[in-house]
């Protein structure tokens, strides 16, 4: 199925996400636990938005809105019934008497996601450069608008409540690990590199015969049933949420992950993820260390963002293709080495 | 009924004066680089905030807006240093991406140094007052808006008819590398366009302020918002398709807040964005097509 370097790239992969699972697992500090499972869970969205925008090279902002469909659908299938008349008063009838196993209701959020995706965008895969990006940021604001006023499904603009929290490290970590291979698979795959080299040169690619719509358009539904999935799995974790979860400053932290590891390669997407998390996490554990000990006036707040924001801008300019390069890790040199000519 | 329709008349005039010239800042960098600029929205946070900031200074009010308006142009320059120049040659999305980037940037770093809540700006008593016309009460600050907005528009089509800088501006907008041959400076014309577009962005803002008097981190997110749609009504590559485009949506938007019942409003954004996305599918040039595509670099 795959090829040597793939199968490298795979397996190198697993290992930090493992080491993550287990040593946090061992270690057994709640923070550490929950920082963990946002990891994971991010990891999954990272690697989804890679898989369209990696292979495409076209810039999606949408993405975050498919993960709030994917947390919506699964959180509403899943939730106990009588929680459900609580939560929920104006459901609809049909979904008040639905209550499946979690399990489920995630992939079933995922594939909610993916077909809302493939209804809406067939038609948007033909436009390019920004007035593709455009469309990505307008179908984000239509879903927005409809997560926030559509009062009978989502509880409106208010939180969401009473959702039943199932996920553990080990359901994050495994999805993020069986997300990692769908990328690979998907990229290493005819329509991955048929889409790469729509990418590459546009003209060239038609000449063979590339359905550039259907290309892209496949990428988005793959990318859209992750970010569905990683949704499902976030709703079960966090439990209560409002629609402002799924809007411009996730997006940018994702993209900034994504950027930051470097945007073309299924590596980037793992490392920048696990490298923006650590950096992330420990900028807001010193913004509370100074907001606790009142050094200042005022509360701190924004200053992690300003920090990303600096460092993706830094990205772009001084190192293009992200901390990892063009390369994917199975097929660095020295990795290559030690692997095949010892 | 006279009344009626003159409140109306004023209602949609000066939301599409404001509207217009927010599409107009967007599109004079649109048209050149061929590259959204994302941090649009928050040059007229920058102008709100440098209100307030000066808000305990004893300057009179109109050296206070002129601040305002200068800070806008000085971070639209900003924005082209740090974010466009350096990426430019290389591809479209790493631009969008770092244009972005320093949106959000710029915001925080008002959520950080200011303070996340919103914050009153100082305003004059002009903008408050209002006059009585065929038995219908019209706010001073709408006509104030027209008025600014049609003069603006003159000059802004004056300096593109008639002065080198606006010949520059416009050869570079429809055939850029020919531009560069015939010795136009590259660099020197973008960062006009993106002073211009600051410019614009001050002079939204302190109409914008005007009508909703406070300013948060947030505020730049809806007039970007506004912005695109109404460039892409109007036509992306096309300076009159922008203005047009703006009136265009301000005249829908009041029409459906007449018209629309309560419970369907609020959908509002979800119509208006999905007709965008309609009209970039089917019709991408828009209702004016501006000049040939042309190179970016």
């Amino acid at each position: 199925m795959f090829n040597k370097n793939t199968m490298a790239t795979f397996f190198i992969l697993i290992i930090p996400i493992v080491i993550i699972v287990i040593g946090v697992d061992l270690i057994n500090i709640r923070l550490l636990n929950r920082l963990a499972i946002i990891l994971c869970i991010n990891m999954i969205l990272v690697l989804g938005l890679q898989s369209f925008m990696g292979n495409s090279g076209i810039l999606s902002f949408a993405h975050i809105g498919f993960m709030g469909v994917g947390a919506y659908t699964s959180a509403l299938l899943a939730m106990p019934l009588r929680m459900k008349s609580m939560a929920l008063p104006d459901l609809y009838l049909m979904l008040k008497t639905i209550e499946i196993s979690p399990y489920l209701a995630i992939f079933i959020g995922g594939l909610v996601a993916a077909l809302l995706a493939a209804t809406i965008s067939y038609p948007l895969m033909r436009l390019s450069d920004a007035a593709a990006v455009i469309t990505s940021f307008a179908l984000l604001v239509v879903l927005h608008t409809v997560m926030v006023h559509w009062s009978a499904v989502t509880n409106g603009p208010r939180t969401l409540f009473g959702i039943k929290a199932i996920t553990d490290i080990y359901l994050a970590g495994g999805v993020a690990i069986v997300m990692l291979f769908l990328t690979l698979l998907y990229k290493e795959s005819r329509y991955g590199l048929l889409l790469r080299a729509v990418r590459d040169d546009q003209v060239a690619a038609s000449a063979i015969g590339a359905n550039l719509s259907k290309l892209r358009w496949i990428g988005f539904i793959i990318s859209a049933f992750m970010a569905g999935i990683a949704g499902g799995i976030w709703a079960h974790f966090i439990t209560s949420f409002s629609p402002n979860a799924f809007y411009l400053k996730e997006t940018f932290v994702i993209l900034g992950m994504l950027v930051i590891g470097g945007t073309t390669t299924v590596t980037g997407a793992v490392i920048g993820t696990i490298a923006v998390s650590v950096v992330f996490d420990g900028l807001r554990a010193i913004e509370n260390m100074i907001n606790m000990a009142q050094m200042f006036p005022k509360p701190i707040v924004g200053m992690t963002e300003v920090v990303l924001a600096i460092a993706m801008i830094a990205t772009l300019i001084l190192r293009p293709g992200g901390i990892t390069g063009s390369l994917e890790v199975g097929c660095w040199p020295s990795i290559k080495k030690r692997l095949y000519h010892r | 009924m006279i009344g009626q329709i003159i409140q109306f008349t004023i209602d949609a005039l000066s939301l599409g004066s404001l509207y217009a010239l927010m599409a107009l800042g967007l599109v004079i960098v649109y048209g050149i680089l061929k590259l959204v600029n994302f941090a649009y929205g928050e040059l007229i946070m920058v102008t709100g905030y440098t209100l307030f900031l000066l808000s305990g200074s004893p300057l009179p009010w109109i050296v206070m807006a002129g601040c305002g308006i200068l800070m806008a142009v000085f971070f639209g320059i900003l924005t082209e240093l740090i974010a466009f120049r350096p990426v430019r040659a290389k591809s479209v999305t790493a631009v969008l991406i770092t244009s972005f980037a320093f949106s959000t940037l710029l915001q925080n770093a008002a959520l950080l140094f200011i303070s996340p809540r919103s914050r009153q700006v100082p305003l004059p008593d002009l903008f408050t007052q209002s006059v009585e016309l065929a038995g219908v009460i019209i706010p001073l600050r709408n006509i104030i808006t027209i008025i600014f907005a049609v003069v603006l528009l003159i000059l802004f089509a004056l300096l593109l008819k008639k002065t080198v800088l606006g010949i520059a501006l416009r050869a570079a907008a429809s055939e850029f590398r020919m531009a560069r041959m015939l010795g136009v400076p590259a660099n020197l014309v973008i960062s006009l366009a993106f002073a211009i577009s600051g410019f614009f962005a001050g002079v939204v803002g302190i109409l914008w302020l005007g009508r909703i008097g406070v300013v948060l981190p947030t505020i730049g997110l809806e007039p970007l918002l506004i912005a695109f749609i109404a460039t892409v009504i109007g036509g992306m590559r096309s300076l009159q398709g922008a203005v047009l485009g703006g009136y265009l949506l301000a005249f829908i938007d009041i029409s459906l807040n007449y018209t629309l019942p309560q419970d369907l409003l609020q959908f509002r954004d979800a119509f208006t964005f999905s007709f965008v996305i309609l009209l970039l599918v089917l019709k991408p040039e828009g209702l004016i097509k501006g000049p040939a595509t042309g190179q970016r670099t």
